[in-house]
């Protein structure tokens, strides 16, 4: 019978939920980590016990953290626990990411826009979103703040950053946005192992179509009143994108402020938001079996980071957008004012399509169908920062 | 032999308990002892001191003999009771939140 296991990572580590595909009974493992924040967990397409894990902590940096066993055990690729020390040449370490400046591959380390203007320069900060290759256990990218994108082909004991995205020459125009100057979404085009879409808060989509080595910025069509040309190429506050594997070229975004629509693999958008009664948000996400089929949960306002009316409501698209319902059967409709970040909701792949969430309140959300009903399968954990699922035979 | 004290966090990560013992060769110094204990623990390198700059994590400090050696070089003799043993260089974690 097939289960379904969630990775969810909080400000103060990693819980693992598991259940059959009925989604009713559900174990919890964890805290793993605990006390530190554990920013993605994902597991790998080919092989579903290898997970990656970012771990990260303001005092003690960022550490990488792998599994080969479903979450069972862990250990940092390279360094096994116990491990005597033995001479020969430095082993690896796979909580290096440095920047590439290398005359061969690299490129120059430059600045970006801080939040008063000012030019800062590129300082690595943290692992926001770890994306594993959909046809080798082994390779992995790491989306990080400041703005970067790195490769570890080796199970994720060494990193090297795919630097023709930090050097596409628009640097300077980039800038943080509140969490930092974070690349935060990864997504693996199915149909063309060259093809990967990125976004980074806040620079906007860029796509390469060439494994790395050159980006284009793939913003034609937002919108952003809070940069002094609301339509510039780069500079945007995307805060999430999402694809349906079997349509590559249709992509999802939820901006700062818009909900909008690429039929075209970003080359053009058009705004989607409708009749939703907000639309600045963090997460979106796509139905595993629908494409046209997507969910969003509005946010108030950037200034108030919770839902509107203390009514927690996923919005629902069948119609690839514009036309919203709302959905609440589970969920609290009154004095609740959490937030959904951008990483924190995923669907399955069962033939009844599960949607997931976590919020800031802790709490980690399943829908068994589809949206149509919600049931928290815990409620007290500490503020949820991701959430993915994997599907199991 | 040397002895460190460290967060609990990395204790965690290093898989020990208590204070750390080891044997540094040459001048005893906050970068010899820091390298001895990333070479026993390589799980730790990059959690004290930045991979690629070397320098001590902003939230780090540095205390022996009941003085605050955060600021002093990394190349400077630490006192003599943490080469001797008989006092222990602490690595703790600023206080700030969590």
């Amino acid at each position: 019978m097939s289960k379904v296991r969630v990775l969810a990572g909080t400000r103060k580590g990693a819980f693992i939920l598991t259940s059959d595909g009925k989604r009713e009974q559900w174990d919890v493992s964890g805290p793993h980590f605990a006390g530190w924040e554990l920013y993605h967990l994902k597991g790998s397409p080919v092989d579903p016990n290898r997970i990656y894990a970012s771990q990260t902590s303001g005092w003690f940096g960022q550490l990488i953290q792998r599994s080969d066993d479903g979450g069972k055990t862990w250990h940092q690729p390279g360094t096994p626990p116990g491990e005597p020390p033995a001479p020969g040449p430095p082993k690896p370490a796979s909580n290096k990411f440095v920047y590439d400046v290398s005359a061969e591959t690299g490129k120059p380390l430059t600045t970006h826009q801080f939040y008063d203007g000012t030019q800062h320069p590129w300082e690595f900060k943290r692992v926001w979103h770890l994306e594993p290759s959909l046809t080798d256990p082994d390779t992995v990218y790491a989306g990080v703040e400041d703005a970067a994108l790195f490769r570890s082909t080796d199970g994720g004991q060494n990193w090297h950053e795919l630097s023709g995205l930090r050097g596409h020459g628009t640097g300077p125009k980039w800038q943080p946005g509140a969490g930092g100057m974070c690349l935060h979404t990864i997504i693996l085009d199915p149909s063309d192992p060259k093809r990967i879409f990125i976004a980074i808060s806040a620079a906007g989509a860029f796509r390469t179509d060439d494994g790395g080595a050159s980006w284009k910025p793939i913003n034609k069509g937002l919108h952003s009143q809070y940069i002094p040309d609301p339509r510039a190429e780069v500079g945007h506050c995307v805060h999430h994108v999402a694809m349906n594997p079997s349509r590559p070229n249709v992509l999802f975004m939820q901006k700062h402020w818009d909900v909008m629509r690429s039929d075209d693999a970003g080359d053009s958008w058009r705004e989607i938001s409708g009749n939703l009664p907000t639309d600045f948000g963090f997460v979106i996400d796509v139905h595993a079996h629908e494409p046209e089929t997507i969910y969003v949960v509005p946010i108030k306002s950037d200034g108030e980071h919770y839902v509107m009316d203390g009514k927690l409501r996923i919005y629902r698209s069948r119609t690839g957008g514009n036309e919203w319902e709302a959905l609440t059967k589970g969920l609290p409709q009154s004095n609740c004012y959490v937030n959904v970040l951008r990483d924190a909701m995923a669907v399955d792949s069962l033939d009844k399509c599960g949607v997931y969430f976590g919020t800031t309140g802790g709490q980690v959300y399943c829908s068994a169908d589809a949206g149509d009903s919600w049931t928290p399968i815990v409620r007290d954990l500490p503020a949820v920062l991701s959430v993915e699922v994997q599907t199991l035979a | 032999m040397i002895r460190v004290i460290l967060p609990p966090h990395l204790r965690t990560l290093a898989h020990v308990q208590g204070d750390v013992e080891l044997e540094v060769e040459g001048p005893v110094t906050q970068r010899s002892v820091l390298d001895a204990l990333e070479t026993r623990y390589p799980m730790l390198r990059g959690t004290i001191r930045d991979h690629a700059t070397q320098q001590r994590r902003p939230f780090l400090r540095f205390f022996a003999c009941e003085q605050d050696l955060t600021h002093e070089s990394p190349d400077a003799p630490l006192p003599d009771a943490v080469t001797s043993g008989k006092e222990p260089f602490i690595v703790l974690g600023a206080i700030a939140g969590g």
